[in-house]
C-alpha cells in the first residue's frame, strides 16, 4: 500500500509506488486524440482508464461539489471524476486522477485546484491528483511528462486530428454506416502498435503514414450530394467533448449536415505561440521565445505534412496556423490569449474563408472569454461576411437540450435557404 | 395546389392556421395547451374535419413544443423564426424588422441588407410567461394588468436581464407601496427593454417594424411601451390582424416544400403517437407507501405551540408581524408562546392594506380581555409597516427566524428558510447567529414559481403538492433559475411527463437549489445536527420529504413553519417587557388613511426610487431611499475609502502640469482605469496632453451604449463601458485611449498577475462593435506595465511611432507615471490607516469592503458604502489593507492581482477585533465562482462572518440590507457573547 506523501504546501504527491499500484482515471476530451493518448500513458507504465461515462448523475456530482457558477467544463470534468471513483468499481485508496493544465488568465487555469477542493469535500482527500502540464506547475515523482512521451503524444495528436478530420468528411456519406468509426478504430490501435516500436515518428515515416490513411478512408464507398457544412468552434471542452455540448456533432448529422471540427493541434501551437508573443509585447527573455519558436515551427512542420497529404486526396485541407494567423489582423490583437484567445475568432475567419459559413459557436454559460472572442466578435463578422451565419450557443446543468436544438435548427434552416439561393 | 396546413405548438399555446393556395386564410385558432400539446392540437384538427376532411393537404408544424410532437408523430417540422420569415415575407413583404414575443422564448428578424434572425439567449427566458407571472404576483390577471398600465405616472426601472431577476426588483415596489399601474407600466417597459437590449445586438431597429405572437397581440400596454420607446408612428409599428398566428401561416406557407398528406393521416399520425414514450430522465420517488407518508406528517405535527382560545383568553398578549416579499403573515402570542391568533396571506401588492384589516379584526377579537403588550415587525416591508402602525420593535429577518426555531428546539444549530421568493439559511453557533447564505437572483423565487406553475395548471397550491407525493417516476428538473426550470418543465412535457412527476421534480428541484447553489454543502453534516425548516414553502409536504431525502437525515418542521418570522417576531416583542405598547389604537385605526406617491429624488448620481408613504395625512414615511439625505436630516458622514478614492480618481481630468498642445485624449472611466488613471493621467499630462475622462457612470450612460453589447451575460461593470465611449466620443476628442493588459501590475501577493478576460480585452470588443470607434481614433495598444523597465522602452517607442514623441521624453514621463501612481497607492494606504485610527478612537467598528478597484463606481456598487456607513461602520477598501500580508500560498491558483488583494484583506480582517469584511460581487462575474468559496473558508477559518453581496445593473437593496444587518445583529450577539 503507497504511503501517501505531502510536499511543503501541503500537496499530496503522486509517488512511483503509486505508479505501481493505482489506477490513474483521466476525463475524455477528444475520444479519438484522448484514446492513443491513454493508450501511450499505458506504454509508459501507468494504469491508465479513460471515462467515456455520460449520464445525469455526472452532472448531479458536479453541481454538488463545484462551485456552481464555475464554468460548465470544470463542473463536468470534475463530476465525471468524483462519480467514477465513487460509482465505477474502482479501490478509491488506488485510483488516481489525471487533469490537464494550461495556465493562463482564464478560469480553467483554476480546474486542478477546484477538483482538489472538490475531492476534500466529498471525503476523498486521500486522492492523488496529477497535473499535466508542459509549464513545469506541480511536479510528482510517480509521473514525468519525458521528451519521448512529449513527442509521442505529439504525433498521436497530429494523427488524431487528420484522422477526425477524414472521418467527418466520410461520416455523411457512407454508404454503410459506421464505417468511418471501424477506419478509426483501427487506425487508433495501428498507431499506437507504431508507436511502441517506434515506428511513424518521424517527418517522413508520418508523411508516409498519412498517405495511408487517407487512401484507406477515401476507399469507404460514400454516396449522396455535398450536404449543408456546419462549422464548429467554441471553449475547447464544449467544443470536442459529446458530454459538454449534447453530442452536438452527432445532432447535426441527424439533421443532415457535415459538421467541420478544426483540430486540436492549432490549439496547441496558439498556445506555444503566446509565450513568444508575449516576449515581443511586455518583453523578457529571447532565450525563451527562441525554445518555443522551434517547438511552434516543429508542429507547424507536422502540420503541414497534414495539409500536403489532404491536399493530394479528395479530402478538404484545413489552412495553416499562420494563414489563419494572418485573417484575425484587424479583428483581435496577438496579446489575446486567454482561454482560446484570437484562435477562436481565426477558426470562425478560417471556416468562412474555406466555404463554411454556417457555423456553431460553443461556449459554457457565462465563459469569460468567449465574451470577446465568440460573442464579442459575431457582429463584426456578420458586418463584414454578411454571408456568415453563426449561432451562439451556451452550456451549463440548466440549459436544456431542446432549447439549444432548437436555435441550431434555426442555424440550419437559413444555411439550406443560402445553398439554395 | 392543395390546401396548407401550418400548425404552431408553442410552450403555451397551440395555433393552428390553413391557408387555399391564393394565401388565403381558410381558419385560424389560438388556444392554451395546458401542456397537452398532442391532445389539444388533435382537438383543433378535429373540429375543423368539415373543411379539409378527405382532402390531401401539404402540413408542417412549427414551435418550441412542435419539435417533439412532430418527431414522435412523424410530421414534418419547420424552425418557428424561420417560418414567421415566411409568412412575414409573403403578408408584409417591406418589412425592415419583426419582434416576437412567445410564452417563453423572444425573437428578432432584420430584413433587408443581411437578413438575420436570432432568439433570446438561454439567460433572457420569460415573456409571456413572465407577463403571466407578474401578473400572478400582483393578483390581477393579465387583461387587468394591461388596464393598469394605462394610468400609469411613472416607469421604476426595472432589471430586464431576466424574468427572476425583474421580480427581485418589482417585490420591493410593492412593498413599499409603489402604485400598481406604475408597476404594471414598468412590467412593460421591462420586457421592451429586454427584448431590445438582448436581441439587437448592435442592429438598429428602424423602418417598418411588424409586431407578433401572443402578448404583443393582446396586450395593448406592451405595444405601448415598444412603440414609445423605439420612437414608432403607425405607418412602421404594424400589428398584424392574425399577428398571434404568423408563425403557423409562415409554417402553413412552408408546407409546399413538403410531400402532400391526407388529412385523415395526419390525425391517425398524431393519434397514433400517444403511445411514444421518450426517455425522461427521473429521481426516485418521495414515498414508496401511505404508511411511509403517515409517519412522516406525525413526526412533523409534533412540533406545535399549545393552541389557546382567543374568544376566552385573559391576559396580555404580543404581536408580531413578518411583512414578507410576498405574503404577510402576524401571530398574537401569549406570554407562554400559546397562540392566540395566526394569519398567512399573500399581501396582494398592498401589505399595509392587509395589516390594516387584519389589526382590526385582531381588536375586535381581543375585546377588553387582552392587552396587546408590545408589537413587532420584521422582513422586507418591516419600515413601512413599522411606520404605518407604530410597532414598538423593527428587526432583521434572521434574528427574528431564529428567536422562534430556538423556542421550538433550543439546540437548533442551522435553518433554512424558504418563503416565496427568498431562501435565508444560517447556522448558529454559540447561541448566535453566525454564518448566513442568502439566495441570489438566479436561486430566488422557487416558491412563487410553484404556485404560479400550478396556477397555470389549473390546479391550487395544496393540491399540487399532494399529486408529487405519490409520484412514481418524478422528473429531474435541474437546480439553476426557475427560468431554466421552466424550460426544463416544457422538455419533460414534451417527452410526456405527468403533472404528478412534474410537481415532484419541481420539489426537489427547489430543495436542490437551497442545498448546492445557496447553502454550498455536500452533505448533511455541513449544515448541523439539528435542523429546523421553516418557511412557505416547507408546508408543502413534497419539498419537505425531497429535502430529508436530499440530506438523508430527518429535520424539524414546526406546524407554523410559515409564520415563523412573525412568531419570532412576537417573541422579541414579548422580550422588550414593555409597559405599554406603542402600536395604533383601536380608535386610531378607524381613521388610519395610506396614500403613497412615487418620486425620485435627486439628491446624487443614485437617483433613488423614492416611495412617499403618507398615513393619516400627517405622518410620512418614505422608502426607496439609501442614504439619509432624502429624509431631511444633515447625516453624519462617516470615513468612507470608497468615496475617497473615487473623488480622487475623478479629479484626474484635464491638462495637469502640462500645456495641452498635444490634442485631447479621451479615457473612458470604467474598469482597470479605476486602478491605472493615476499612470495614464500622469503620462499623458506629461506629455502635454489634455485627458478628457467620460462622464460619471448612471444608468442613462449604460442605456445609451445597451445597444452595442453583444453578449447580456457579461458583467455590469464591462457593459459600462458602451455608454462611455459613446460619450467621450461626443466630446470631441482627438482619440480615445484604452489599453488591453493581460497583465496587472505585480503585487508580488500571489502566483501570477492576470487580469481577468473581460477586464484585459474587453476595448478589443468595444473596437468590434461599436460604429461610432470607426470615427474616433481608438488607441487599444497591448500594454504591460507589470514590467517596468520593459515599458519604459515598449511604451516610448509607441508613443513615438504613435504620436512621433521622441523616446527620451516620453521614458522620462513613464517614469514620472510609475512614481504617480506609487503615489496613489501609498496615499490610499496612509488615507486608510487615517481612517482605521478614526475608527478605533470612536469605538466604530469597521467594513473592509473588498471588491474590484470598479467597485467604488456608485452606480456599480448602487451606493452600498453609503448603507453600510449609515449603519455606523467606517469603511475601508481591500488595497488599504491588502499589502500588510505577504504571500502564501492559497488552496485555488492566485494568479489575479485584483483577486489576489481581497485574499490578503481577508487574512488581515482575520487579525482585527473590530474589522469584518463584506465582499462585493457583480452577477456575471466568472473569477469570483472562485474567489467566493476561498474568501468564506479564509474568514471562517478566521472566526469571521463572511458576507458576500452580488450586485447587478439595478440591485435590490431590500437583500443587502437584510445581509448588512444581519451582520450587525451577529457582532452584536458575539459581542455580548464575549463580554
Amino acid at each position: 500500500m503507497a504511503e501517501l506523501i505531502y510536499d511543503k504546501t501541503g500537496r499530496l504527491i503522486f509517488t512511483k509506488e503509486m505508479k505501481e499500484e493505482y489506477t490513474i482515471l483521466m476525463p475524455q476530451m477528444l475520444p479519438v486524440h484522448f484514446g492513443m493518448f491513454r493508450q501511450l500513458l499505458e506504454l509508459e507504465g501507468y494504469h491508465v482508464d479513460m471515462l467515456t461515462t455520460n449520464h445525469r448523475g455526472i452532472v448531479d456530482e458536479g453541481l454538488k461539489y463545484v462551485h456552481n457558477d464555475t464554468c460548465y467544463p470544470a463542473l463536468l470534468v470534475i463530476g465525471q471524476l468524483i462519480d467514477a471513483i465513487k460509482h465505477g468499481g474502482y479501490d478509491e485508496h488506488k485510483v488516481a486522477l489525471f487533469i490537464t493544465q494550461t495556465g493562463g488568465g482564464c478560469r480553467a487555469s483554476n480546474y486542478i485546484h477546484l477538483l482538489r477542493k472538490a475531492l476534500e469535500k466529498a471525503g476523498l482527500g486521500f486522492v492523488p491528483v496529477i497535473s499535466v502540464n508542459l509549464s513545469g506547475f506541480e511536479k510528482n515523482p510517480g509521473f514525468k511528462l519525458t521528451l519521448p512521451l512529449v513527442r509521442k503524444l505529439i504525433y498521436a495528436m497530429v494523427y488524431g486530428d487528420l484522422i477526425v478530420d477524414v472521418a467527418n468528411q466520410v461520416r455523411p456519406y457512407e454508404v454503410k454506416p459506421g464505417s468511418a468509426d471501424r477506419r478509426t478504430e483501427v487506425w487508433e490501435q495501428r498507431l499506437v502498435r507504431y508507436f511502441t516500436r517506434g515506428k511513424g515518428m518521424n517527418r517522413g515515416a508520418m508523411r508516409e503514414i498519412f498517405a495511408r490513411i487517407i487512401k484507406d478512408f477515401e476507399s469507404i464507398p460514400v454516396e449522396g450530394e455535398q450536404k449543408v457544412r456546419v462549422g464548429v468552434v467554441g471553449e475547447i471542452y464544449v467544443k470536442f467533448s459529446p458530454l459538454g455540448n449534447n453530442n452536438l456533432e452527432q445532432f447535426l448529422l441527424s439533421e443532415g449536415a457535415e459538421p467541420v471540427v478544426p483540430g486540436l493541434t492549432d490549439f496547441m501551437i496558439f498556445k506555444v505561440y503566446n509565450r513568444m508573443v508575449d516576449v515581443d509585447i511586455y518583453g523578457g527573455k529571447w532565450l525563451k521565445k527562441k525554445v518555443c519558436g522551434i517547438l511552434k515551427s516543429y508542429i507547424e512542420g507536422c502540420k503541414q505534412d497534414m495539409i500536403n497529404a489532404l491536399n493530394n486526396s479528395r479530402f478538404r485541407a484545413p489552412g495553416t496556423f499562420e494563414e489563419m494567423h494572418k485573417l484575425v489582423d484587424g479583428y483581435l490583437g496577438d496579446g489575446n490569449k486567454m482561454g482560446e484567445g484570437w484562435l477562436l475568432t481565426g477558426e470562425m475567419l478560417e471556416l468562412i474563408h474555406s466555404g463554411v459559413p454556417n457555423i456553431v459557436c460553443t461556449q459554457p454559460f457565462g465563459c469569460l472569454p468567449n465574451h470577446i472572442v465568440g460573442k464579442g466578435m459575431i457582429r463584426c463578422l456578420k458586418d463584414n461576411y454578411p454571408q456568415s451565419n453563426i449561432v451562439a450557443i451556451d452550456y451549463d446543468p440548466g440549459a436544456t437540450r431542446i432549447n439549444q436544438e432548437n436555435r441550431v435548427k434555426l442555424m440550419l434552416a437559413n444555411a439550406k435557404n443560402m445553398a439554395q439561393a | 395546389m392543395s390546401i396548407r396546413l401550418g400548425i404552431d405548438i408553442g410552450s403555451t399555446t397551440v395555433k393552428v392556421t390553413a391557408i387555399d393556395e391564393s394565401g388565403k386564410l381558410l381558419f385560424r385558432s389560438y388556444e392554451r395547451h395546458y401542456s397537452k400539446t398532442r391532445e389539444r392540437t388533435l382537438e383543433t384538427l378535429l373540429s375543423i374535419k368539415d373543411l379539409l376532411s378527405g382532402q390531401k393537404l401539404t402540413a408542417v408544424i412549427t414551435g418550441s413544443a412542435g419539435l417533439g410532437v412532430a418527431k414522435a408523430a412523424k410530421l414534418d417540422f419547420v424552425q418557428e423564426v424561420y417560418a414567421t420569415a415566411a409568412a412575414v415575407n409573403k403578408y408584409i413583404p417591406d418589412t425592415d424588422a419583426v419582434i416576437e414575443l412567445g410564452g417563453e422564448d423572444a425573437k428578432i428578424i432584420f430584413f433587408g441588407g443581411a437578413l438575420e434572425e436570432r432568439m433570446n439567449g438561454s439567460c433572457a427566458g420569460g415573456t409571456g410567461a413572465f407577463i403571466d407571472q407578474m401578473a400572478t404576483l400582483m393578483n390581477v390577471t393579465v387583461d387587468e394588468l394591461d388596464k393598469l398600465s394605462e394610468n400609469y405616472e411613472k416607469i421604476y426601472p426595472i432589471a430586464s436581464r431576466c424574468g427572476v431577476f425583474a421580480k427581485s426588483d418589482i417585490q420591493p415596489i410593492l412593498n413599499q407601496g409603489g402604485r400598481k399601474e406604475d408597476v404594471a407600466a414598468s412590467i412593460f417597459q421591462a420586457v421592451v427593454d429586454q427584448t431590445v437590449a438582448g436581441l439587437t445586438q448592435g442592429r438598429e431597429l428602424k423602418g417598418k417594424i411588424v409586431f407578433l405572437g401572443g402578448p404583443l397581440h393582446f396586450i395593448m400596454g406592451l405595444r405601448k411601451r415598444f412603440t414609445e420607446t423605439l420612437q414608432l408612428d403607425e405607418e412602421h409599428a404594424i400589428f398584424p390582424e392574425d399577428g398571434d398566428c404568423f408563425a403557423a401561416m409562415g409554417a402553413a406557407l412552408c408546407s409546399e416544400d413538403y410531400g402532400e398528406i391526407l388529412y385523415e393521416d395526419i390525425i391517425k399520425k398524431l393519434e397514433d403517437s400517444k403511445n411514444v414514450v421518450s426517455s425522461v430522465d427521473t429521481l426516485p420517488e418521495l414515498f414508496e407507501t401511505k404508511a411511509q407518508y403517515k409517519d412522516f406528517t406525525d413526526r412533523h405535527n409534533s412540533f406545535a405551540p399549545p393552541a389557546l382560545d382567543i374568544k376566552t383568553y385573559r391576559g396580555d398578549a404580543y404581536l408580531g408581524i413578518d411583512a414578507g416579499s410576498t405574503t404577510t403573515k402576524m401571530a398574537l402570542i401569549a406570554p407562554d408562546g400559546g397562540l392566540l391568533y395566526t394569519f398567512y396571506h399573500s399581501n396582494q401588492g398592498n401589505p399595509v392594506s392587509i395589516v390594516l384589516d387584519c389589526l382590526k379584526e385582531i381588536y375586535s377579537l381581543c375585546e377588553d380581555r387582552i392587552t396587546i403588550k408590545g408589537a413587532a415587525v420584521t422582513g422586507y416591508g418591516e419600515d413601512l409597516i413599522k411606520n404605518a402602525f407604530s410597532c414598538d420593535l423593527g428587526l432583521v429577518e434572521t434574528v427574528a427566524h431564529y428567536k422562534a426555531a430556538s423556542h421550538f428546539n433550543p439546540d437548533v444549530d442551522f435553518i433554512i428558510d424558504i418563503g416565496g421568493q427568498d431562501m435565508k439559511c444560517f447556522k448558529i453557533r454559540n447561541g448566535a447567529v453566525d454564518s448566513i447564505m442568502l439566495n441570489e437572483a438566479c436561486s430566488s423565487g422557487c416558491g412563487s414559481f410553484i404556485e404560479t406553475f400550478a396556477k397555470a395548471l389549473g390546479y391550487s397550491i395544496e393540491d399540487f403538492a399532494k399529486l408529487g407525493l405519490f409520484a412514481t417516476r418524478p422528473v429531474n428538473l435541474g437546480s439553476r433559475c426557475t427560468v431554466f426550470m421552466n424550460s426544463s418543465v416544457k422538455q419533460a412535457q414534451k417527452d410526456g411527463a405527468t403533472v404528478e412527476d412534474i410537481s415532484a421534480g419541481l420539489s426537489t428541484s427547489i430543495v436542490k437549489n437551497a442545498v448546492y447553489k445557496v447553502i454550498r454543502a455536500a452533505s448533511a453534516d455541513d449544515l448541523g445536527k439539528n435542523i429546523v425548516v421553516q418557511g412557505g414553502t416547507f408546508y408543502n409536504d413534497a419539498v419537505l420529504r425531497a429535502f430529508e431525502k436530499e440530506l438523508g437525515r430527518n429535520v424539524t418542521r414546526p406546524t407554523i413553519s410559515g409564520i415563523m418570522g412573525a412568531f419570532g417576531a412576537a417573541l422579541a416583542a414579548k422580550d422588550l417587557k414593555l409597559e405599554k405598547s406603542a402600536l395604533l389604537d383601536k380608535e386610531a385605526l378607524s381613521s388610519f388613511v395610506h396614500t403613497a406617491k412615487p418620486l425620485t429624488c435627486n439628491g446624487c448620481t443614485n437617483h433613488c426610487s423614492l416611495t412617499v408613504n403618507t398615513f393619516d395625512s400627517g405622518r410620512k414615511f418614505i422608502s426607496g431611499n439609501r442614504c439619509s439625505k432624502p429624509l431631511g436630516k444633515k447625516a453624519l458622514e462617516l470615513p468612507d475609502l470608497y468615496k475617497y478614492k473615487y473623488e480622487k480618481l475623478r479629479a484626474l481630468e484635464g491638462k495637469g502640469n502640462g500645456d495641452g498642445s498635444r490634442g485631447r485624449i479621451g479615457i473612458p472611466f470604467g474598469l482597470n482605469m479605476y486602478e491605472n488613471l493615476p499612470f495614464w493621467f500622469e503620462l499623458f499630462t506629461k506629455l502635454n496632453f489634455e485627458v478628457v475622462l467620460s462622464p460619471e457612470s448612471s444608468r442613462s450612460l449604460y442605456i445609451k451604449g445597451q445597444r452595442t453589447i453583444p453578449s447580456d451575460t457579461v458583467c455590469y461593470p464591462a457593459k459600462l463601458l458602451h455608454g462611455h465611449i459613446e460619450a467621450l466620443a461626443e466630446k470631441n476628442v482627438d482619440g480615445i485611449f484604452y489599453p488591453c493588459m493581460s497583465y496587472n501590475f505585480d503585487e508580488k501577493c500571489s502566483d501570477n498577475c492576470f487580469n481577468c478576460p473581460v477586464v484585459a480585452y474587453y476595448p478589443e470588443l468595444l473596437a468590434a462593435n461599436m460604429p461610432v470607434l470607426k470615427q474616433v481614433k481608438f488607441h487599444n495598444p497591448y500594454v504591460g506595465l507589470h514590467r517596468r523597465k520593459d515599458y519604459e522602452k515598449i511604451g516610448a517607442a509607441w508613443f513615438r511611432e504613435t504620436f512621433g514623441i521622441p523616446e527620451k521624453e516620453a521614458k522620462a514621463a513613464i517614469r514620472s507615471a510609475y512614481a504617480a501612481y506609487d503615489a496613489y497607492k501609498a496615499d490610499i494606504i496612509k488615507t486608510g490607516e487615517e481612517y482605521i485610527d478614526y475608527a478605533r478612537k470612536n469605538g466604530l467598528p469597521i467594513v473592509v469592503m473588498a471588491g474590484r478597484p470598479y467597485h467604488i463606481d456608485p452606480e456599480i456598487n448602487h451606493g452600498i458604502n453609503d448603507l453600510v456607513t449609515s449603519f455606523g461602520f467606517v469603511l475601508i477598501s481591500e488595497d488599504a489593507v491588502s499589502h500588510i500580508e505577504g504571500f502564501a500560498p492559497r488552496k485555488v491558483l492566485n494568479q489575479w492581482t485584483f483577486q489576489a488583494r481581497m485574499y490578503n484583506a481577508a487574512r488581515y480582517v482575520c487579525k482585527q477585533d473590530d474589522m469584518q469584511l463584506i465582499q462585493l460581487v457583480s452577477f456575471g462575474c466568472g473569477t469570483d465562482a472562485i474567489t467566493g468559496d476561498e474568501m468564506r473558508s479564509i474568514l471562517e477559518k478566521g472566526g469571521k462572518l463572511y458576507t458576500q453581496l452580488k450586485i447587478d445593473d439595478i440591485s435590490n437593496l431590500g437583500a443587502v440590507k437584510i445581509r448588512v444587518r444581519s451582520l450587525m445583529a451577529a457582532m452584536e450577539e458575539r459581542n455580548r457573547n464575549y463580554a
